[in-house]
Order: structure tokens, then C-alpha cells, then sequence
């Protein structure tokens, strides 16, 4: 099985085109000079959904404000739509902002304001006539599907309908690029589900450039085509989803992947694993398929070759940007000769392995 | 309680609120500015300009830690400059409006720096300008903590513009100490005591009923 090669976008084909971005916040008084990113090439597809993942503190935050100047490099140069963002005056700025919407965490609606208010607040600054607002703010509110809400106050709503003011908000100006800050991270799993399938759809129907930071692997998962993982402001690994969720090669890829449900072995299993295999020892090994692998009764196959007991200890099967993928561990003796026509049966096979460990 | 004294009272009454007034419209109008002007001038705010803001900062400090009754006797050759005399009702406005200039500003600097930084965030996100910032986030956002806080100043401006009657300034103060205290009158003591009370009652209820009208924060559903 060999992993796509990734392309990176050609320029003309980007919507943010992150150069050799650095950004070092100095020392000041009670705080040290911290390096928040450090050289950070990145493009972003025209199109795409792009995730950029990481820990906090990793750096994402101040990655994503480059993009519509909020944060300014102390290196490299960010491009949006082939536009240095850098070389801006404040008028340029606020020009580039209102075609780059932008939600938040904590979505940041205005107390003050209904729902309408909210919506129209982002043209009522750009100095649009009041009919004409109206015009615009009423088609948003039935795509996020708050057409009811209006005359509400955000007080009045959920976690998730005030994430979809804030996406009717920020799609408000028209804007060809979306920003999405942690937007699903203040709320629970099934409100995110429903947030992220609003944001796809936008995504298809509007054609809008969505980039995306977050904590959340699952998220990642559902929406992303393409992903790059920050750790202490580098980009370690980047590719499209699929790939780099079935063939991780950075340890701070497989430490988040390892929190994902099905990744995680069984806590008696993952305490009793050991580096170097003993007499008598059993391999436990990971086994990733997809394509057409995933169609073929692997398990009775794999029995039938090994010719020896395997366990199955933990198991998903799950859909990574569309496509089917597993991931099965097993565990079989690992005396040589078993483990050697294991490995051969995975060879003709075309599967991904992983050798976690061993266990008596 | 002669019919002259309840006229008295009455007068003093409207000299008062006629002072609160005054002091507390031309007071906000130009504190207000300052204290907007001090939440949002610190490094890396919206109008950074951290020497003039510490400036700012400072005076404002020392004009309210002066004393109001020595403010009043300190200022009073401004006050003459201004209004052509230093005793009566519309003298005593120009100390009790220096007063107010300081409380106000840091009133409303309190005001506005309790609004989430997150908002300031969103409509720099959306290209809006510092000033359109100031005028349709900050302001509209802080509507109830500034109700609040007008109304904390009428109440405590009522309370100076008894303490102006000290040095001959009118309206209820006055007449308070000058009837009351000199001329033995415990009975207008009293009734000048229940008005300012009433006022101070009137001013913060109707104060609380507005701030609870604009804020749309804990709605129920």
C-alpha cells in the first residue's frame, strides 16, 4: 500500500500561502521571549477544508490571526489570495478582513444585539444600506437554519445555535475564506457533529476555503481534506487527512491519533506491554486497511496463514474524508516462526503494521 | 412648619436638581470621554498611547483624591472666572462638575474594560475601525454598567451638592445647615434628611430599571 504522494498547491491554486512564518513574541517584564512559530510553510488549498491540529500552546492560535493580520509575523510572509498580508496599511487590513470571515471558541456574539443585529453587524461596518442588509442577513439566518430566532438575544440561545449566528455572521460580507478558531471546542460531541456538517456543507455549496484549527482529532477526521500537525510552533507533519491518519509518521500525530475512540488499547492490555519479546510471548500488533483490504475476510485469512490463536484486542472501522479505513490490533505467538508467516501474510496483503509491543 | 419653610424646601429641592443635573451632564460629557479614552489607549489597545494614558491616569487620580470640600474652596477663583461669583447655586456647579469629570471617567473605564476582549477580536475580524469599535461594540455592550454608573453618580452628586450648602452654595445642603443646624430647626433637618433620602431612591430605582431593560445577558428562555 503506498500512500499518495502529497502535492502541495500550486500557488495559483492557494488561498493562504504561509512562507517561512515566524513569529517570536519579546520578552517583557514579568514574561520571556517565547517563540510562538518557527518557519512555518503551509498552503492552503483553494477549496479545501484545511485543519491545522496541535496541543495548546503549540502555536495555532497565532498561526491562524496571521492569516487575517490580527497577529502580525516577526518572519516570512503570509498570502492570502496571493496578497501580502504584511505588506497591508490599516485600510488594507480592514479590506482583506472583510473578505476573510472568522468564528470563534467562544463565539464572541454581542450581548447587546438579537441574532439579526449580530448577522448584520459585520455589513452594517462596511457601511451597507439598511434594505440592502436585510436582504442579505435573512438568506443567512435560513442557511444556519435560525430563520425563527431572530428577534432573539444570544443569552437566549444553545452553545450551538450561537455557533451558527456566529458562521451566519462571519459569512455575512460574502468572504471567499473561512476562519474557524477551536469553533466546536466549548461544545459537546453531537453539537459538534452538527456544526461541522454546517460548515461542509458551506464548504460545498459556497465554495468558501474553510481553515480550521483545533485540539481535536475527531474534527480533523470528519471534516478535513487535508491537515497539518503543529507541535512547539513546527509543522511536524502535514498531508491529506486520510493519509496521515492511517500512516501517522510523527510521534505528536500518533499520541493525538492514540485519543481517538478504537485507537486506544485496553488499559490491562497497554500495562502489560513490553519493549522486547520473551519466550513464550505474544507479538500485539496493529493493522491498518483500507480500499480493498477492508472488503476481504481478512481475520479467518489471517488465522488460516498464521496458523496459530490470534486475539483481537481492540477494533474500529471508520470513515476518514469519505473513505472506509480500519484498524484492528491483534495479538499472535511471537516466536519466529509464526510472527515470520504473519508478516508474510501482511506483505501479500498489502497491510499496515505496527508492532506495539509484547505481552506473556 | 410655617408655609415659608415648606417653599423653602421646596426651592432648596428644585436648586438641587438643578445642580445634580447640571455638574452631572456637563461632568459625563467630558468624563466620559476620558474614561473611553483610558480603557482603550493602553499598549496594544485600540488607540495605544501608554505615556498619555498613564498621564490621564494620574491626574484623574489626584482629582479624586482631593478632598471635595477643599476642591470646592481651591477652585474658587476658576469658579468665579467662570460664572462671576463663588456662592449660590451656579457656583457650586463648577466644583461639584470638577468632581464629577474623574469619577465618571473611571466609572466608565471600569465599565468598558469588563467587556470580553473576545468581541474587540471579532470586530477587528470583520474590518471594523477603532472607532466604530468604540461606538458599536464597547459602548452599545457596556450600555448596563453604564447605566450603573451614571446613576451612581447622580446619587453620590447629590450627596456633594448638600456638602456645596457648607460654603453657601444652595439648594437642600444648604438650607439644611442654615435653617436646621443654625437656627435650632431639628424639624427642617428632618424633611431636607427624607428628600435627599426619596431623591436617592428615586435616582437608583429608576437607574436599576433602565440598566435591567438594556441588559440582554441572562434572559431567560
Amino acid at each position: 500500500m503506498s500512500v499518495s504522494a502529497y502535492t502541495v498547491p500550486a500557488p495559483g491554486d492557494a488561498a493562504v500561502i504561509f512562507d517561512g512564518v515566524s513569529k517570536h513574541f519579546p520578552a517583557s517584564g514579568k514574561s520571556d521571549g517565547f517563540t510562538a512559530l518557527d518557519n512555518v510553510s503551509l498552503s492552503v488549498g483553494r477549496g479545501s477544508i484545511t485543519g491545522i491540529i496541535g496541543r495548546s500552546g503549540a502555536g495555532k492560535s497565532t498561526l491562524i490571526r496571521l492569516v487575517n493580520g490580527l497577529e502580525k509575523p516577526t518572519g516570512g510572509k503570509v498570502l492570502v489570495d496571493g496578497v501580502d498580508v504584511g505588506g497591508l496599511d490599516e485600510a488594507g487590513l480592514r479590506e482583506l478582513r472583510r473578505s476573510v470571515g472568522m468564528i470563534f471558541q467562544h463565539f464572541n456574539l454581542l450581548s447587546s444585539r438579537t441574532v439579526f443585529g449580530n448577522v448584520a453587524l459585520p455589513l452594517e461596518i462596511a457601511g451597507m444600506a439598511k434594505p440592502a442588509i436585510e436582504k442579505r442577513v435573512r438568506p443567512l439566518l435560513d442557511l444556519v437554519g435560525l430563520a425563527d430566532k431572530h428577534a432573539r438575544y444570544p443569552a437566549e440561545l444553545s452553545g450551538g445555535q450561537k455557533q451558527r449566528i456566529g458562521i451566519a455572521r462571519a459569512l455575512a460580507t460574502e468572504p471567499k475564506l473561512l476562519l474557524s478558531d477551536e469553533a466546536t471546542s466549548a461544545l459537546d460531541p453531537e453539537t459538534t457533529q452538527s456544526i461541522l456538517e454546517l460548515l461542509k456543507r458551506i464548504n460545498a455549496d459556497l465554495g468558501l476555503t474553510v481553515l480550521l484549527i483545533t485540539h481535536e482529532m475527531e474534527v480533523v477526521k470528519a471534516v478535513t481534506s487535508d491537515v497539518a500537525v503543529i507541535d512547539h510552533g513546527r509543522i511536524v507533519e502535514r498531508g491529506h487527512t486520510f493519509d496521515v491518519f492511517t500512516h501517522p509518521k510523527h510521534e505528536t500525530t500518533r499520541a493525538m491519533l492514540s485519543g481517538l475512540p478504537g485507537s486506544k488499547l485496553p488499559d490491562a492490555v497497554s500495562r502489560a506491554l513490553k519493549p522486547q519479546a520473551a519466550a513464550g510471548d505474544r507479538a500485539v500488533v496493529r493493522l491498518t486497511f483500507f480500499g480493498a483490504a477492508a472488503e476481504r475476510p481478512l481475520i479467518s485469512q489471517l488465522i488460516k496463514s498464521v496458523g496459530a490463536e490470534v486475539n483481537i484486542i481492540a477494533g474500529t472501522i471508520d470513515e476518514i474524508g469519505g473513505r472506509p479505513y480500519g484498524s484492528l490490533v491483534v495479538a499472535y505467538g511471537a516466536d519466529a516462526e509464526t510472527a515470520g508467516r504473519a508478516e508474510r501474510f501482511f506483505t501479500e496483503n498489502g497491510l499496515v503494521t505496527e508492532v506495539l509491543g509484547y505481552v506473556a | 412648619m410655617s408655609p415659608d419653610i415648606l417653599l423653602k424646601i421646596w426651592g432648596a429641592t428644585l436648586d438641587t436638581l438643578y445642580m445634580v443635573a447640571a455638574a452631572g451632564l456637563i461632568g459625563s460629557l467630558i468624563g466620559g470621554p476620558i474614561g473611553i479614552f483610558l480603557a482603550t489607549s493602553g499598549k496594544g489597545e485600540l488607540f495605544p498611547a501608554p505615556m498619555t494614558n498613564r498621564i490621564v491616569g494620574l491626574i484623574v487620580n489626584a482629582a479624586r483624591s482631593t478632598p471635595f470640600i477643599i476642591l470646592v474652596v481651591a477652585i474658587i477663583p476658576f469658579t468665579r472666572l467662570l460664572t462671576g461669583t463663588s456662592i449660590g447655586t451656579k457656583a457650586a456647579i463648577v466644583p461639584l462638575t470638577i468632581a464629577t469629570i474623574p469619577f465618571v471617567a473611571r466609572l466608565v473605564e471600569a465599565a468598558i474594560r469588563e467587556i470580553d476582549k473576545g468581541l474587540i477580536e471579532a470586530a477587528r475580524a470583520m474590518g471594523a475601525t477603532p472607532m466604530q469599535i468604540v461606538f458599536k461594540v464597547l459602548l452599545a455592550e457596556a450600555r448596563p454598567a453604564l447605566t450603573m454608573a451614571l446613576t451612581m453618580t447622580a446619587v453620590s452628586l447629590i450627596g456633594y451638592s448638600a456638602m456645596v450648602g457648607a460654603v453657601g452654595g444652595g439648594g437642600l445642603g444648604d438650607l439644611g445647615i442654615r435653617y436646621g443646624y443654625q437656627r435650632f430647626m431639628p424639624d427642617v433637618m428632618l424633611v431636607v434628611v427624607i428628600v435627599l433620602i426619596v431623591l436617592v431612591q428615586l435616582v437608583q430605582s429608576a437607574g436599576d430599571g433602565l440598566a435591567r431593560r438594556f441588559d440582554r445577558r441572562s434572559r431567560k428562555n
